[in-house]
């Protein structure tokens, strides 16, 4: 089958980190990835089906590995050579089309007793993602045995599959899985009524979170920072109360919050940030804009940043991480894309051979006035 | 002859009609200049020249305190030993530009000290009438009042600047018979006697807005300082036409009513605005010489080549060489009436007729942005707010008409006189630029704001609600026009502002023909130096 393939060459990883630094995306060109014909993933055991993907989205944390950006704490829970691709809308072959929640948690992994994690139903904090009888691997689209979304078949497990219905297209669904991030995003970050929620960022998470947020919570206020244009006008059209730019931040929150400063930092602020960037700037942006006693929400992956605590420190600020979800986000996800049409967030759909294009689109997304770029495998030949 | 009085010897307004002989006019583009050829057939308004100065202004000044106007004692005979004594006296924002020393407070305020001394009075306070503008810094303090007054007051702390955001330092009158709130500082109502120290640079300033406006406060300020109040102010430069004045006048009985004593000294400058270097710009441009020439190119070719910041220093380095042409001192309605006409006597420039069309360059300066930035909010409340209310009996630009402005417009601000500006251009405008939305939506908000308050009581802010009312000082201009157009400013900024950019006037004149018809009549408004069109 095609499939776009990453390897384990350090070479090209390297080159890939010069052009990704470059060119945001060029590192697809240079880089591990390629288009290749490879065997397709045999069934690992019962429960297991066979997904013929339809349109698979490029996520930043996909980038952040083609770029060679990716922090080396990946190394022990990825299994190379490995299909990327975790944002699935596919086609069993009962053709029943399903969302795939990628997470290869202990149930995928035949491990009985499962984890204390996911025995508390916490399948994304899973401690045994690179053990069982799979080869290690966070999720689907980073493991070798289950093949991910960017090519033309991949292995899930039963308990990987959300059932897609019939009149939610293939460009709605694949946000579905960005959309369980947000919306497990939001339900960890603790939003009461009334309060002042900034979300850093409006690319395609930060955009599914302003939505998620919409959907899920009744914030007082809800300030949006965006970079470009386009994603200003989205996120106002999402349910933003307030956009600014992300040299604004810092007035916009003030004036909401009617806080002081002292110096670069509120004295008052926002009761949560939901941070969907993950930069050094973007993490000093949140802790600098949050009430003492608030809260930080990393949804952005931040990798190795330099950040100063102090404030965090200082305020009492809570700093937390959310990654993937919860197998419950599903449901309330599909509503959210539903409901907010969030389908109106795929800009672009590529074919598997055009794939430097894609990648370098997504990588370039914002500025380019684009939000979700997709791979569209449906009219790729298979054999 | 009352030493008071001066006669005209420069030439009067003019209005030009351009012809093809017509060399290209002058337009002032922020910190710099753009000649442009206006069509044939336009007109050109020029001020009057500089109306001849007092030879004497100390002995002028002191025949008025001795011979006040209206129901009034001399000065002298109100000043008795014991008695508070505040002498209050208009800020930063007069007169345009900063004139060269001696200033004219100083002069006056110099008279009134010693005639003070000679009485016997020790309980003097000087007052800076702020209302809601920034605090003056040490050094615009000295320029304003010399050397001698500053040393004498300010290490006493004798030297205050109003706050109106200290309840404590406000003392409430009552109301209007409109009821309008008029709450005045305390320490200038609790005196015996106010003298209120003026410099009537436009017809709109004096009189009861001297202390009704100048020492007054949010709560007081709001009543007259709204949308509704400049959109019936047709236009506030005409006191007999202007909501404005009304609601100064209504207050400034309430004060008298309330048993305060103003002593209202008002004086005028001529219009001799720019110093020897800049010559060229108090003339006619068919009647530059060689020299002017010269100096046009001399300094334009060095702005050319001069960053932003060093062109903005150099400007707001410029000290005008006004003069004092009157004096005129006693009680405050019969004062300014004498002061309005001597104003008018210096700026009136009779225009027949209104335009379909009206160009304005737009200078570096404005009220509002003496020693700083011209940001877009003060660009468009100079043009609008400012130079189109700049007539008598009707607009120089007929309703529906297109107003074409040159300025830069830069997207920047001055962080520490202008904050809540910052937040009013980045959050105000990109919702709304509807000046009664954004009243009702945002101005009590920002004004109640505890950040911008603590700026403009301890920094040099302007008080957080200054950049609505430089929003509504345009709103009889935005209900009046079809079209607000400036020329080579920052595109950015002036959508922001609601308006349409242009690269040249020639675009923009086109432009403005989609909205007036073909062919429109054009007026162009050179200014300054600052005239008052009398439209019949």
């Amino acid at each position: 089958m095609r499939a776009l393939l990453f390897e384990r060459k350090m070479a090209k990883y390297a080159a890939a980190a010069v052009a990704g630094r470059l060119v945001p995306g060029g590192g697809a060109k240079v880089g591990p990835l390629h288009l290749a014909d490879i065997d397709e993933p045999e069934l690992p055991g019962p429960g297991w089906h066979r997904v013929r993907p339809r349109l698979a989205g490029i996520c930043g944390s996909d980038l952040a590995t083609l770029d060679g950006r990716s922090s080396r704490y990946f190394e022990p829970i990825v299994s190379f050579p490995f299909v990327p691709g975790h944002e699935i809308v596919g086609e069993l072959d009962d053709g029943r089309r399903v969302v795939v929640e990628p997470v290869l948690s202990c149930a995928t992994r035949g491990i009985d007793p499962p984890c204390d994690m996911c025995s508390a139903g916490h399948t994304g904090n899973c401690e045994r993602i690179a053990y069982g009888h799979l080869e290690p691997g966070l999720q689907t689209g980073f493991c070798r045995d289950t093949g991910g979304g960017w090519g033309l078949s991949l292995v899930a497990h039963e308990s990987q599959l959300h059932a897609v219905p019939e009149d939610l297209t293939d460009e709605a669904a694949v946000l579905v899985e960005p959309t369980a991030c947000a919306v497990h995003a939001v339900q960890s970050s603790g939003v009461r009524e009334g309060d002042v929620v900034v979300v850093l960022g409006a690319g395609s998470l930060g955009l599914l979170t302003i939505a998620a947020v919409r959907k899920l919570c009744l914030p007082g206020t809800l300030i949006a920072v965006a970079k470009h244009p386009e994603q200003r006008a989205l996120a106002r059209s999402l349910g933003a109360d307030i956009v600014a730019e992300p040299e604004e931040v810092r007035r916009a929150v003030r004036r909401s919050t009617r806080s002081l400063t002292n110096g670069d930092v509120l004295t008052g602020g926002a009761d949560v940030v939901i941070d969907c960037v993950g930069s050094s700037s973007s993490i000093a942006d949140a802790l600098a804009v949050t009430r003492p006693k608030g809260r930080v929400s990393l949804v952005g992956m931040a990798g190795n940043t330099t950040v100063d605590l102090t404030v965090l420190w200082h305020k009492e600020l809570v700093l937390a991480g959310t990654y993937a979800y919860r197998h419950e986000a599903f449901p309330l996800a599909f509503e959210v894309v539903r409901e907010a049409k969030l389908q109106r967030l795929l800009s672009a759909t590529y074919p598997l051979d055009r794939y430097a294009q894609a990648i370098e689109h997504a990588a370039q997304a914002g500025r380019r006035g684009a939000v979700k770029i997709a791979f569209d495998l449906r009219t790729e030949r298979r054999r | 002859m009352a030493p008071n009085n001066s006669v005209r010897h420069g030439r009067p307004g003019f209005v030009l009609e351009v012809d093809r002989s017509t060399p290209p006019t002058l337009f002032w583009h922020g910190e710099g200049f753009r000649l442009e050829k206006l069509p044939v057939g336009s007109r050109v308004v020029y001020a009057p020249e500089p109306v001849t100065a007092l030879k004497d202004p100390d002995g002028a000044i002191r025949h008025a305190l001795a011979n006040p106007l209206g129901d009034s004692a001399p000065l002298a005979d109100l000043l008795t030993p014991g008695m508070k004594l505040t002498i209050c006296f208009d800020d930063i924002s007069l007169p345009l530009p900063p004139m060269q020393k001696p200033d004219i407070r100083q002069m006056v305020i110099e008279a009134v000290l010693d005639l003070a001394a000679e009485a016997g009075v020790d309980d003097v306070v000087l007052l800076a009438a702020l209302a809601l503008h920034r605090r003056m810094t040490d050094p615009e303090l000295r320029h304003a009042l010399g050397d001698r007054v500053f040393d004498a007051f300010a290490p006493s702390g004798l030297l205050q600047q109003h706050d109106a955001e200290d309840p404590t330092k406000l003392l409430h009158l009552g109301s209007t018979e409109a009821g309008e709130d008029v709450e005045i500082n305390r320490r200038a109502a609790e005196s015996d006697l106010i003298v209120y120290v003026n410099i009537n640079l436009v017809a709109m300033d004096g009189g009861w807005k001297s202390t009704a406006t100048g020492l007054s406060s949010y709560k007081s300020l709001r009543h007259h300082h709204n949308v509704k109040t400049m959109q019936h102010s047709r236009s506030f430069m005409d006191q007999h036409r202007s909501e404005l004045h009304s609601s100064n006048w209504r207050m400034g009985k309430v004060i008298r009513d309330a048993g305060i004593k103003v002593f209202q000294i008002e004086t005028t400058l001529n219009n001799d605005t720019f110093p020897d270097s800049f010559d060229f710009l108090q003339k006619r441009e068919w009647e530059w010489g060689a020299r002017d020439r010269a100096s046009f190119l001399a300094v334009s070719k060095t702005l050319d080549r001069t960053p932003d910041r060093l062109k903005r220093s150099i400007f707001q380095g410029i000290k005008a060489p006004h003069r004092m042409t009157s004096v005129q001192a006693g009680e405050v309605e019969a004062v300014h009436e004498v002061t309005t006409e001597n104003v008018y006597r210096q700026q009136l420039v009779q225009v027949e007729g209104q335009t379909d069309v009206l160009t304005m360059g737009l200078p570096y300066i404005s009220p509002y942005n003496v020693n700083s930035v011209m940001n877009p909010v003060l660009v468009a409340c100079l043009g609008l707010g400012y130079f189109f209310n700049l007539y008598r009996n009707k607009p120089l630009v007929r309703e529906g008409g297109v107003v074409i402005m040159s300025h830069p417009t830069p997207w920047a601000f001055h962080p520490v006189h202008h904050p809540s500006y910052i937040d009013f251009f980045e959050q105000v405008l990109s919702e709304t630029t509807d000046p009664l939305e954004m009243e009702s939506k945002f101005e009590e908000r920002f004004a109640t704001d505890p950040w911008y308050i603590h700026l403009y009581r301890t920094s040099y802010a302007y008080h957080g609600v200054h950049p609505f009312y430089m929003w509504y000082w345009c709103a009889h201009a935005l209900q009046h026009l079809g079209g607000v157009i400036i020329v080579g400013g920052d595109p950015r900024s002036v959508r922001r502002l609601g308006f349409k950019p242009a690269s040249t006037l020639r675009d923009a004149l086109e432009m403005a023909e989609d909205v007036v018809g073909r062919d429109p009549s054009i007026t162009h408004l050179h200014n300054p130096p600052l005239f008052l069109a009398d439209v019949r």
